[in-house]
C-alpha cells in the first residue's frame, strides 16, 4: 500500500507560528496543571502501603471502608482496582507502628470481619525514605539520559542540533507528565520507566529527522534552510508515521490486554508516542531552524567521520 | 552486487538456529514439585531416593519422577494437590534440623536440550509470585555495639595499667573516659593510642573534668559495618533456610541493605516475623539479696537490672550477662518432659558449655532467669522527618533454680505455646543477627495474580505482535514478509539470550519485549522507504536496494544508540523490575539490528539477488 507513495510537499515548517502556539499551549496547560494539581504520586515516590485483596464476588467497598475506619484506619483509600471482586488499599506513611507489618495486620482484620476468601493478590510497601529515594533517582535517571543523549547527538552532529533535540524531548517529557497531573493518573515507578522508554522512543524519531536534514544541507548546496529542512521532514514523513503506527499498534495491545498492573505504564507510552511523534515533526525542526543552522555549520563536517562520507553525502 | 558470500548467509542461519534451541525449554512448561535439600550437616543421596520414594508409595501419591541434582532433590507431580500432600508427608519423614523441605517448579526441559545448557527463563516474583524485600541495617546499632565493645576492652586496659578513671560512656556514636586528674587522663591516652591504633583519642577541653572523646576511624567504621552486613546476610540465608524456601535471594544492595526474594511464599507475615526477628536469649543470675521492691520504687542496686517476668513479677538481674545465644549450635522445640509445657532444647558450643558450666557449678541451688529480648521498630515524627526508631522489649521467659552442675545440653521452659517454642528454636539454630534491621520495601504478588500477568503479558505480546505482522505485509508485501520474518527471529533472539543469561523476566520486561516488537520494524521501515524512494528517483531495483540498505544504515545506528542511553540510564537507575524492562529493551535493540539489517538482506538477496531486472514488490 502507498498512502505516501507520492514525494509529500507539505509545509511543515512555514506552519511553525501555529505548531509553536499548539506546542506552547499544551506546555502552559502541563506547567500549570503540574504548578497547582502536583501529580497523583504513587506510594513508589511517597512512600506507604498499597493493597490488592480479590474477593469470591463483587463487594461494597462501603463496606470495606468501614470496617477501615473502625479497625483505625482512617486514611485508607479504598477503590475497585480493574473489576469490581477486586479491591485496592491505599495506606499512607502512619506513624508510630511498625509500618512492614500493616499489611498483614489490615489483611487480617478483613478476613476477620468479611470471610476467609479475601486473597491477597498484592502488596506494596515502600517506606518513606527508600520512596523519597526512587524519587529522587528517577529524576536524576531522567536528567542523565538526557545529558548522555545530549553529549552523543552533539557528537554525531552539532550543538544546535543537541540543543534541539534535547528541547524537543523536554517538551514530550512536560507534556506526557502534565497530562498525568491533568486527569490525576497515577503517578508511580512504572510511568516513570514507561517517560524514559518516550524519550528513547521520541529521540529516535528527531535522530531520523536530523539526519536527513544533515544530508539534505549538503545535497542541496543552493537552498535555503527551511527549504532543506522542509524537504528532510517531508521525505521521512512516511517513516516517520508508519514507525509511530507500529509502536501505536503495541502500545494499543499492552493497554488493552496487558491488564490492570500496567495499565498507567502503557498510557504514558500512548500519549509519548503521540506527542514525540508530532514534536519529532514539528518542534525539532523548526527549533533547528530558529537557532540559525546554515548549510555552512555543517559544510566541513567532522574531521573523524570524513572518511565515511561518499561525494554524494551519503554515509556508508 | 546483491548477494551475500557464503559465509555470511551461514552465519545468520547458525545464529537463528541457535537461537531457536536456546528459546526451545521455555515450550515446555514446568511440573510442580517439591525439593529437597541438605541442612547444614547432611548431604542428599540415593538412600534419601529410595526412602522417599517408597513413602510417596505407600502413601499413594502419585509422581512422576525424582532427580537427583548436586545439593538438592527434585521430585515431580502432575498436580498441585499432590505436591502439597506430599510435602506434608516428607516434612513428617524427615526431621527440620536435617533437610529443608520446599515447593518448587520443575523445568520440563527435555534431556538432549539440557545436554546442551539451555534452560528455561527465570520468571520473576511479579509472574511466578512471591515476596521481596528490602531491609535496612540498623548502622548506628552496629557502630554502638562496636563503641561499647571497645569501652570494656579499655576499661580492662586501665584497670591493669592502673589508670582510675570515674565514668564511660557511649552516646551520639563517641565514647567517653572521664578522669579525676588530667595526669591520669593523659596516661590514659598514651595506653590507649599504644594499644589501638585504629581509634582516635581526643581531649575533651569542654567537659568540667577531664576527659577524653573516643572516635572510631573512618576505615574500621566500614569494616564493621561491612561486617555485620556480611553476618546478617548469612543470618537471613539460614532463616530462610529454616523457613523452607525453593531458590531464594539474599542479596547486598548498597552499603546498608539487603535484598531479600522469596519466590512462592505466602505467608508474608510469618516470614517478617522470622526474617525481622532480633530476639536473643540472655542467661543471667537472678540477685535475690537485694529487694525487689526496692528497685520498682527506683532504687537499683549497682550490679543490678530491673526486668519483668511475662507474667508481671519483677525480678532483679545481675547485670554480667552468663551467656548469649550466640553460643547456642543447636536448638529443637520439644516437650517439657516434668510438666508437659512445650520448651526447647539447646545445644551449645565448646565455650558456652565450659562457661556454662563453671558458673553453674558455683551457683547450685541458686535462681538463674532465661530473658528473651526483641527489638521492635517503631516510625515516628521528630523534627518534621520521619524516622524509625527501636525499642528493646526484654522479657523474663523463665526463671529457675540450679540443682545441677549444666553442660553442653539443656532444657528452656516457661514459653507460651508450641509455636513460640519453634519459632526460638529456629531463631536460635540460624543465629542472631549482628545488626537490628528493618524491612523498608516489601513488593508482594500472590500466586493467582502472577499467572493473570504471565496470560496478559503473553497474550499483548502475542496480538502486538499479530497486528505489526499484518500491518507490515498490507504496507510493504513481500517486503514486509521478510521484515516479519526478522521480527519472528529477533523474537526468537531476545527469548533465546534471556535464557541463555539467566535473566529474570518480569512483567515490564514483557512490556519491554511488547515495545521492541513495535520498535524493531523500524529499521526495517527506515530500509524499505529508503528503496521506495530510490525507485521514485528512476535507479534501478538492484541499485535501490543497495542504496537502501546503505543508506540507511548510519540513521539505524544513530536512532538505535540513543534509544540504548536511555535504556541503559534506566538499568543504572534500575529498581528490580524495571531492570527487567531495560534489559529486554536494550537486548531488542541489539537484535533487530541484526535481523532487521543483515536477516532481510540475506533474505532479500535470495529472492532478488539473481534477476538482472527483478520487479520488487514493495
Amino acid at each position: 500500500m502507498h498512502l505516501l507513495s507520492k514525494e509529500t510537499n507539505i509545509n511543515f515548517v512555514g506552519i511553525r507560528k501555529i505548531a509553536l502556539a499548539f506546542s506552547a499551549i499544551l506546555l502552559l496547560i502541563s506547567a500549570y496543571s503540574i504548578v497547582t494539581n502536583s501529580l497523583n504520586f504513587g506510594i513508589d515516590f511517597t512512600g506507604g502501603t498499597m493493597i490488592e485483596v480479590g474477593y469470591p464476588q463483587a463487594v461494597d467497598l462501603g463496606e470495606v471502608r468501614t470496617i477501615l475506619e473502625q479497625g483505625g484506619y482512617e486514611d485508607a483509600l479504598v477503590q475497585n482496582f480493574g473489576s469490581l471482586t477486586d479491591v485496592l488499599i491505599r495506606l499512607p506513611v502512619i506513624e508510630s507502628e511498625n509500618m512492614a507489618e500493616i499489611s498483614n495486620q489490615v489483611v487480617a482484620l478483613l478476613q476477620s470481619e468479611q470471610t476467609d476468601a479475601v486473597e491477597v493478590r498484592r502488596v506494596e510497601f515502600v517506606g518513606p525514605q527508600v520512596g523519597e529515594e526512587l524519587a529522587e533517582d528517577g529524576g536524576l535517571a531522567m536528567v542523565y539520559a538526557l545529558i548522555g543523549i545530549l553529549i552523543y547527538v552533539a557528537l554525531r552532529f552539532e550543538y544546535r542540533f543537541a540543543i534541539a533535540s534535547v528541547l524537543a524531548l523536554v517538551h514530550d517529557v512536560v507534556i506526557t507528565v502534565g497530562f498525568f497531573s491533568l486527569f490525576r493518573l497515577d503517578f508511580d515507578l512504572t510511568v516513570l520507566a514507561a517517560i524514559l522508554a518516550v524519550i528513547g522512543y521520541s529521540l529516535n524519531d528527531t535522530i531520523v529527522v536530523f539526519d536527513r536534514i544533515r544530508e539534505s544541507f549538503l545535497k542541496m548546496r543552493k537552498a535555503e534552510p527551511l527549504e532543506v529542512i522542509n524537504t528532510s521532514i517531508n521525505a521521512t514523513l512516511g517513516r516517520t508515521i508508519m514507525t509511530s503506527m507500529t509502536t501505536l499498534l503495541v502500545v494499543v495491545a499492552l493497554f488493552v490486554f496487558g491488564g490492570e498492573v500496567i495499565h498507567a505504564f502503557a498510557t504514558a507510552l500512548l500519549i509519548g508516542i503521540l506527542v514525540g511523534t508530532y514534536s519529532s515533526i514539528y518542534v525539532a525542526g523548526t527549533a533547528i531552524l530558529l537557532m540559525g543552522v546554515t548549510k555552512t555549520d555543517l559544510m566541513p563536517p567532522e574531521k573523524d567521520e570524513d572518511g565515511e562520507v561518499n561525494p554524494d553525502g551519503s554515509q556508508v | 552486487m546483491n548477494r551475500y558470500p557464503l559465509w555470511k548467509n551461514l552465519l545468520v542461519v547458525a545464529v537463528i538456529v541457535t537461537a531457536i534451541i536456546y528459546a526451545m525449554p521455555n515450550l515446555f512448561g514446568d511440573d510442580p514439585a517439591v525439593q529437597v535439600s541438605a541442612g547444614r550437616l547432611n548431604s542428599v543421596d540415593l538412600q534419601l531416593v529410595n526412602e522417599i520414594e517408597s513413602s510417596l508409595k505407600q502413601a499413594e501419591i502419585p509422581y512422576k519422577g525424582v532427580v537427583l541434582e548436586e545439593n538438592r532433590l527434585l521430585i515431580r507431580f502432575s498436580e498441585a494437590d499432590e505436591q502439597l500432600e506430599a510435602r506434608e508427608l516428607i516434612q513428617q519423614k524427615l526431621s527440620s534440623e536435617d533437610y529443608i523441605v520446599a515447593l518448587n517448579l520443575a523445568p520440563n526441559t527435555p534431556a538432549w536440550l539440557q545436554s546442551l545448557g539451555a534452560e528455561p527463563m527465570n520468571l520473576g516474583l511479579d509472574l511466578r509470585g512471591g515476596v521481596h524485600f528490602l531491609m535496612e541495617v540498623d548502622m548506628n546499632a552496629v557502630l554502638k555495639q562496636t563503641l561499647e565493645s571497645y569501652a570494656s576492652d579499655i576499661r580492662i586496659l586501665l584497670r591493669d595499667k592502673t589508670i582510675r578513671y570515674t565514668q564511660v560512656n557511649v552516646e551520639n556514636g563517641v565514647l567517653t573516659f572521664g578522669f579525676r586528674e588530667a595526669a591520669d587522663r593523659d596516661a590514659a591516652i598514651d595506653e590507649i593510642d599504644r594499644e589501638y591504633n585504629e581509634l582516635e583519642v581526643v581531649i575533651d577541653e569542654n567537659a568540667e573534668r577531664p576527659t577524653v572523646t573516643i572516635n572510631l576511624n573512618d576505615t574500621i567504621v566500614r569494616e564493621t559495618q561491612n561486617l555485620a552486613l556480611q553476618q546478617n546476610i548469612t543470618t537471613l540465608r539460614n532463616r530462610i533456610n529454616e523457613l523452607g524456601v525453593a531458590e531464594p535471594t539474599v542479596q547486598q544492595q548498597g552499603q546498608d541493605r539487603i535484598v531479600v526474594q522469596l519466590p512462592g511464599v505466602q505467608d508474608t507475615a510469618q516470614a517478617k516475623k522470622i526474617l525481622g526477628a532480633t530476639a536473643t536469649l540472655e542467661f543471667r543470675l537472678v540477685d535475690f539479696e537485694s529487694d525487689v521492691q526496692d528497685a520498682v520504687n527506683g532504687r537499683v542496686p549497682a550490679n543490678s537490672e530491673l526486668y519483668y517476668h511475662r507474667d508481671g513479677r519483677p525480678y532483679l538481674l545481675n547485670k554480667r550477662v552468663m551467656l548469649t545465644g550466640e553460643h547456642v549450635i543447636n536448638a529443637a522445640s520439644t516437650i517439657d518432659g516434668q510438666s508437659g509445657s512445650p520448651a526447647v532444647s539447646v545445644t551449645l558450643d565448646g565455650k558456652g558449655a565450659r562457661i556454662f558450666s563453671n558458673i553453674t557449678r558455683d551457683n547450685i541451688g541458686n535462681p538463674m532467669a532465661v530473658v528473651f529480648i526483641e527489638s521492635k521498630v517503631e516510625t515516628q515524627t521528630i523534627d518534621g522527618e520521619e524516622v524509625s526508631v527501636r525499642r528493646q522489649i526484654p522479657e523474663i521467659i523463665s526463671v529457675a533454680t540450679i540443682r545441677d552442675q549444666l553442660g553442653k545440653k539443656f532444657q528452656i521452659t516457661g514459653l507460651d505455646s508450641t509455636t513460640e517454642a519453634r519459632d526460638l528454636a529456629l531463631l536460635l539454630r540460624a543465629g542472631a543477627l549482628a545488626a537490628p534491621i528493618d524491612i523498608v520495601e516489601e513488593r508482594t504478588v500472590g500466586p493467582s495474580l502472577g499467572q493473570e500477568n504471565i496470560d496478559q503479558g503473553f497474550a499483548s505480546v502475542m496480538i502486538g505482535f499479530a497486528l505489526v505482522l499484518v500491518f507490515m505485509i498490507v504496507w510493504y508485501r513481500l517486503f514486509g514478509a521478510v521484515a516479519n520474518l526478522a521480527l519472528a527471529a529477533n523474537l526468537v533472539l531476545i527469548v533465546a539470550l534471556l535464557s541463555m543469561l539467566q535473566a529474570t523476566l518480569t512483567m515490564p520486561g514483557i512490556a519491554g519485549i511488547v515495545l521492541t516488537v513495535g520498535m524493531a520494524v523500524d529499521a526495517n521501515v527506515l530500509i524499505f522507504e529508503r528503496i521506495r524512494e530510490e525507485l521514485r528517483l528512476g535507479n534501478s531495483p538492484r541499485a535501490s536496494i543497495d542504496a537502501g540498505y546503505s543508506k540507511a544504515f548510519s540513521t539505524i545506528a544513530d536512532a538505535n544508540i540513543t534509544t540504548l542511553i536511555a535504556a541503559i540510564v534506566l538499568f543504572g537507575f534500575g529498581t528490580g523490575t524495571i531492570k527487567g524492562f531495560a534489559i529486554t529493551l536494550t537486548l531488542g535493540i541489539l537484535t533487530s539490528m541484526f535481523t532487521a539489517i543483515v536477516g532481510t538482506r540475506m533474505v532479500i538477496n535470495l529472492v532478488y539477488g539473481r534477476k538482472q531486472r527483478p520487479k520488487l514488490s514493495i
